[in-house]
């Protein structure tokens, strides 16, 4: 056998290593479907467009007039980098594709194999979003080239740097809840229903359709959930909606918010592996 | 030494029933009936290092739970197993590294990537010396042949070059036992016999512990000496292969060659006629009615050869499952 005792420096290496070689081979089978890919990409900018028209229309292009602190330029600006935000917390397919895999068993692949299958597919993800940034570099240049007139100014860098952050941080809150709703399979063989649900209520609750100031006298608690992570605190911060004093807290609630779902995630999935080798396998 | 042993192991299963009728699924949905299956019942054996065992029954006899109770992927009702001397569904990596599950599904390898991806990142994820890794890759496609198709995806082999990879995937880490559960489901008679042969001479070579299911029983008689029969969930035979017909076929089969060119009347009272090929006959006969069957013929009939032969483990094994008091059978 190969491996018998490992100093902990050979063992970090060599997980290291299996994350690298899956972020590596995940990339190559990403570029396979470059051109369907591609397209999909750039269907995925047609929305904005309604969008900006349907606040012009709102707005009537009179702008001194503000919505819950919004003008018409601050509205485009949201829109824009709710896109942002959305580029990095959006899974398409992650909870399917777990829920379809424990349907068919394809999941004991990560039961036989000494391979860890939340990080598995972890790396998985971050190789398709590379891709996807390379694809999507373009469109996006263009898209903020255009709405330039409505886009304030570039920020102070404490800012720039909270949103990024607040960018990273939003991926991974995006791969944990999907995760987290990709294991309920384990539970109930049918999910769809419920990753709609969710699906219809994440583009409610992250600010995906409107600011969330404009959500917050119907749904008090809107603040309190995860979900704004994933397209509101991104844009929020760029905008200064947030003030600079406050930052590091909100990133602190973030980053509370990613532990937490992480381990919801881990006993999900022991839990879950549990039920299924009891249930049958 | 025993590399699997298996003691009183148990699976059960809750089976949910479901009445006919709209009302009785209103019903179901305040209480659901349930009977208990039991998938394997006190299930003992113990496997050699090196050895390769054939795992024999119909469909739903409980091999693929066995197999999956051995993989770690189903935890037992009640029973203890040991393979290498880890509890299996402990899924510890240390286990993990060292045994190999193959079936007919396929499932090892990336779809739309050429087979070497796939074994790439197995030589990460079971951490395969990077020298270890090239030699054994160039020993296992040549002798798969199937080295020109490792750059090519996945999703363009035919089934039979598919299933070779997926045995190489399986194989690379080098595993101690290895899992077959009906690994030449499909295929095609020649690429059956590649894996066949390529199986026999693997197992040799390296002496790993093999547990093999298969419907198929070229497959079993060209590589297992051994065969465990499981039925209904209990194990009904573990010994040698051939010890099979021995004791299960109740039959014999007696091939005549009459003098004369056709075929006298009135065989059938001897036993069911099998083939009628003037002047050969061949008659399946109760074992213990052969002794008496053949000094009639002889007596009776002018006959130019006469043999007695066993019937093919086949039919024994078909016959065997067939009739529900297999296991009554047995005792």
């Amino acid at each position: 056998m190969t491996v018998a005792t490992e100093s902990f420096g050979e063992e970090l290496r060599a997980r290291l290593r299996l994350k690298w070689l899956i972020l590596r081979t995940a990339i190559e089978e990403r570029l396979v479907y470059r051109a369907d890919f591609a397209f999909s990409t750039l269907v995925r900018f047609l929305p904005i467009v309604t969008q900006i028209f349907l606040w012009s229309a709102i707005f009537q292009n009179d702008s001194a007039r503000t919505m819950k602190g919004y003008n018409f330029g601050q509205m485009v600006s949201y829109y824009l980098l709710v896109m942002m935000a959305r580029a990095f917390s959006s899974m398409p397919g992650l909870s399917t594709g777990i829920a379809s895999s424990i349907a068919d068993g394809s999941v004991r692949k990560y039961l036989i194999q000494p391979v860890d299958m939340l990080d598995h597919l972890f790396w998985h993800r971050v190789a398709h979003k590379l891709v996807y940034y390379v694809i999507a570099a373009g469109p996006f240049a263009l898209v903020f080239w255009m709405c330039r007139a409505h886009l304030p100014g570039w920020p102070a860098w404490p800012v720039t740097a909270a949103f990024v952050a607040s960018l990273l941080m939003s991926f991974a809150i995006g791969f944990l809840i999907e995760a987290l709703i990709g294991l309920i399979a384990f539970w109930f063989l049918e999910v769809s229903s419920l990753i709609f649900i969710y699906m219809m209520l994440s583009y409610f609750l992250s600010g995906h359709m409107i600011p969330l100031e404009l959500l917050s006298q119907w749904i008090p608690f809107v603040d309190y959930l995860p979900f704004r992570y994933l397209a509101y605190a991104p844009a929020a911060i760029m905008l200064g909606k947030i003030p600079q004093e406050q930052l590091p807290m909100e990133l602190f609630v973030q980053a509370v918010w990613i532990v937490v779902l992480f381990i919801l995630n881990r006993v999900a999935f022991q839990r879950g592996v549990q039920r299924y080798s009891s249930f049958g396998g | 030494m025993a590399a699997i042993e298996v003691r009183e192991l148990c699976r059960e299963y809750k089976v949910f029933r479901k009445r006919e009728g709209l009302m009785a699924s209103v019903r179901g949905l305040f209480h659901r009936e349930h009977t208990i299956v039991s998938a394997v019942r006190n299930v003992n054996f113990s496997i050699d290092e090196g050895e390769m065992v054939a795992f024999l029954g119909p469909n739903g006899a409980g091999k693929t739970t066995t197999l999956k109770l051995l993989s770690g992927l189903v935890v037992p009702s009640s029973g203890t197993a040991t393979v290498l001397g880890h509890v299996p569904w402990k899924r510890e990596d240390a286990y993990r590294r060292r045994f190999s599950l193959v079936t007919g599904q396929k499932e090892q390898l990336w779809w739309d990537l050429p087979a070497q991806e796939s074994f790439r990142l197995h030589k990460e994820i079971y951490r395969i010396p990077a020298e270890d890794y090239t030699r054994r890759i160039d020993e296992l496609t040549d002798l798969l042949e199937v080295r020109r198709l490792m750059a090519q995806p996945v999703r363009e082999l035919s089934l039979g070059e598919r299933m070779r990879m997926e045995l190489i995937a399986a194989l690379l880490h080098r595993p101690d036992v290895l899992f077959l559960d009906e690994p030449t489901i499909g295929l095609d008679v020649v690429s059956q016999r590649r894996v066949q042969e390529f199986l026999r001479h693997y197992q040799r070579e390296q002496r790993i512990t093999v547990i093999l299911t298969s419907h198929y029983m070229k497959d079993v008689e060209a590589l297992c000496e051994r065969a465990i029969v499981i039925n209904k969930g209990t194990v009904i035979h573990d010994g040698p292969l051939a010890a099979i017909i021995d004791r299960f076929s109740r039959h014999k089969i007696i091939e005549l060659q009459f003098s004369d060119n056709g075929c006298p009347e009135g065989l059938e009272r001897y036993g069911r006629i099998v083939e009628t090929r003037p002047p050969r006959v061949r008659i399946q006969v109760e074992k213990q009615r052969v002794s008496e069957c053949l000094a009639t013929i002889l007596s009776q009939h002018s006959v130019d050869d006469i043999s007695v032969v066993e019937r093919p483990l086949e039919d024994v094994i078909a016959e065997l499952f067939s009739t529900d008091d297999a296991s009554r059978a047995a005792t």
